[in-house]
């Protein structure tokens, strides 16, 4: 796959890419104002950061004494080295309950294990419940944001498609009118589900818990009617004290909606009265990443989005172009540490810009590991020939002085001149959509050494 | 057994040189009046704070309050919150067996240990409330929360979590608000699964 074919698609509907952008950013300024409201912010984020590299240096004793602890508080603990072993242990826990119906709430770590379609053909009734990704999932595509599911679409859509499924009136583009019938069609899934699967925000090795945190309630309503409940988490969720919290959830909203918290944070220390609780501990390619020391710190994530509301390539591209459960800055890292050959093209996907690293509320270094990404790509060669020759023609003539001067110089003059078409074709994916800058006149040493006599001219005598 | 330990070695393997653990208590934010920190919070989360005596003037709030003048059925978790006004139909929780009965309640009144400035969040937990789910089934939901039990942020409120093991119970929740979403075209709308309005109760005295 290749990201900038993929965005094509989203660029070429120019007013809802605008629309995106905007929406997204915002979503960045709200962040923005709550960071700016606390004092301490550079404070949390750092101990924030250096409790999640601390837990990364010693996962295994954390892994082991969190499943001491849960299971003192009559938890099961399930382990899973990739997906499809994810898959199936869930597979099984349902079965063995005879579960027809699941309701789940987000959960990014179960759309990277693809549990849905693999529940859906054993025959369970599956539902996403956060109306954002009921939305997808009746549209029968990924999320497109792993905070905001549904971001790239419009009421209008949104409209059309309850119609179709929900039975809603046609062309009542309300969002409360819409959410309401959303609102009316879950309860009824909530009430009837036998079992509730979640994601975990949190995991806490101390007392063998865990938080998991929503705003619309969804959660807690699916695993507060039925017995029996599943928690799915990367490994990487852990975090050694219960009061590591109140950094973490004091990051979390702020960094991702501009909320001082979530609506609800709910802290599971043990299964409901007469039911069960499953945890199920996910690796799936996190213990590589945990070995690779310059991306190790892209394991501190904890999702909250923020890198991709403000990285200008996301808000212009939207995230399917990226084609990964995980799109935008830190997805760009993490999809090709997996499996560099299908995803090369991430970490390109990007300006270098550094916003991503601004806003993380982990600090992880994103666009620096993007950087470095790019440097093993390049290495393993696997960039397609149009690239690596573009890229060699321009590093031997950046190597030369008098060769870059010289073809800035030509540049500069037969620009200007040149017809339309030689210029906007198909050779030029710069000139797509957008017009090119009018080339200067002179080039930055002649301007800097302009300047400089003019400056020598003013000075008194 | 073997995933786990596979696992287990994968990590060891790595021998990555350990980080130190930091503290956690950072120098945090404090406010001159907690309880208007609170209130502004939760009025721009779509709540709203009312600050009453007694249990009594509890009462006579909800009374004026028209989701619960209109609701068909009630259900009160307070102790020491008995007379609360007829009208609609008492449901008392713990005579109910299976959550999913509690599906046609539309004003519960439940308890909550303390609040935070910060960010408008009360903890609750189910120790005295038979079914958690009710603090998400009920249409309207009130909570009652101690006068003078604030804490200025979440550092105050984990301190207060350990001395008081409120970890303790198998549930507990911080909750900020009604229940909300802006999944389409990010536009809020209040009332997404959960609560569609959130009444917070701070009450000097617990008696009648
Ligand atoms: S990388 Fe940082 S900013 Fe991006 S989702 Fe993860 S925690 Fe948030």
């Amino acid at each position: 796959m290749n990201h900038a074919t993929q965005a094509t698609a989203f660029v070429a509907n120019d007013e809802r890419a605008h629309w995106h952008d905007s929406a997204l950013w915002f979503v960045r300024s709200k962040r923005d104002k709550c960071a700016h409201a606390l004092p301490e912010w550079e404070d949390l984020r750092a101990a924030a950061s250096e409790v999640k590299m601390h837990t990364i240096s010693r996962l295994a004793k954390y892994l082991e004494q969190f499943e001491v602890n849960a299971k003192k508080l009559g938890v099961h603990v399930h382990w899973a080295k990739d997906g499809a072993e994810h898959n199936k242990i869930v597979h099984g826990i349902l079965q063995k309950h005879d579960v027809k119906k699941v309701v789940k709430s987000k959960s990014m770590l179960t759309e990277e294990c693809h549990l849905n379609p693999c529940l859906e053909k054993h025959g369970y009734e599956v539902v996403d419940t956060d109306l954002g990704e009921r939305i997808v999932q009746l549209r029968e595509e990924p999320p497109s944001h792993i905070v905001l599911p549904a971001i790239h679409l419009k009421k209008q859509d949104v409209s059309t498609l309850f119609e179709k499924h929900l039975g809603t009136e046609a062309g009542n583009n309300d969002p409360q009118y819409l959410t309401e019938a959303a609102r009316g069609h879950l309860r009824d899934k909530f009430l009837g589900a036998d079992a509730g699967i979640t994601g975990v925000n949190f995991a806490i090795a101390e007392t063998g818990g865990f938080v998991v945190c929503t705003n619309e309630g969804n959660a807690d309503l699916g695993v507060s009617l039925p017995k029996l409940h599943i928690a799915c988490m990367g490994i990487e969720k852990l975090i050694p004290r219960a009061s590591d919290l109140s950094l973490f959830l004091r990051l979390l909203a702020r960094s991702a909606t501009g909320q001082p918290i979530t609506t609800y944070s709910s802290h599971f220390h043990g299964p409901i009265a007469g039911g069960e609780l499953h945890i199920v501990l996910v690796d799936n390619g996190r213990t590589e990443i945990l070995g690779r020391e310059e991306f190790r710190r892209s394991l501190n994530c904890i999702r909250c989005g923020a890198c991709m509301n403000t990285c200008p390539v996301y808000r212009r591209s939207g995230g399917h172009s990226y084609e990964t459960t995980v799109p935008g800055p830190i997805g760009s890292i993490l999809a090709p540490a997996r499996d560099a050959n299908e995803f090369y093209s991430l970490p390109y996907a990007c300006s270098l810009c550094g916003s991503c690293t601004d806003v993380c509320p982990v600090k992880i270094d994103l666009h620096n590991q993007l950087l470095t990404m790019r440097g093993k790509i390049a290495e393993k060669k696997i960039l397609p020939w149009s690239k690596r020759i573009q890229m060699r023609l321009t590093s031997s003539v950046m190597k030369r002085t008098w060769l870059f001067r010289w073809a800035g110089g030509i540049a500069r003059w037969i620009m200007p001149k040149l017809p339309r078409f030689l210029v906007y074709n198909r050779f030029n994916p710069w000139g797509k959509q957008r017009e090119m800058p009018p080339f200067p006149k002179k080039s930055f040493r002649q301007l800097y050494a302009d300047r400089k006599r003019n400056r020598q001219e003013d000075k008194p005598k | 057994m073997s995933s786990r330990n596979d696992i287990l070695q994968a990590i060891r393997d790595q021998a990555i040189p350990e980080r130190p653990l930091p503290s956690v208590d950072i120098d945090a934010i404090i406010f001159d009046d907690p309880i208007t920190q609170f209130q502004t919070v939760l009025e721009s989360v779509g709540g709203q704070l009312i600050q009453v005596e007694s249990h009594a003037e509890v009462t006579s709030h909800l009374t004026g309050f028209p989701p619960y003048r209109n609701a068909q059925q009630v259900c009160c978790a307070v102790a020491g919150l008995d007379n609360l006004p007829d009208g609609p139909n008492f449901v008392q929780l713990d005579a109910i067996d299976d959550p999913h009965d509690l599906k046609a309640i539309d004003y519960a009144i439940l308890p909550g240990h303390f609040a935070v400035a910060e960010n408008a969040a009360i903890w609750v937990t189910d120790e005295a409330v038979a079914h958690r789910a009710i603090y998400f089934l009920t249409q309207h939901l009130a909570i009652i929360v101690p006068a003078g039990e604030i804490v200025n942020n979440m550092h105050e409120a984990y301190r207060k979590l350990a001395t008081k093991g409120g970890l303790d119970q198998h549930f507990g929740a911080f909750i900020s608000g009604p229940s909300k979403t802006a999944d389409i075209e990010q536009s809020l709308v209040i009332g997404a699964h959960g609560a569609r309005s959130l009444s917070v109760f701070f009450v000097q005295s617990q008696a009648m």
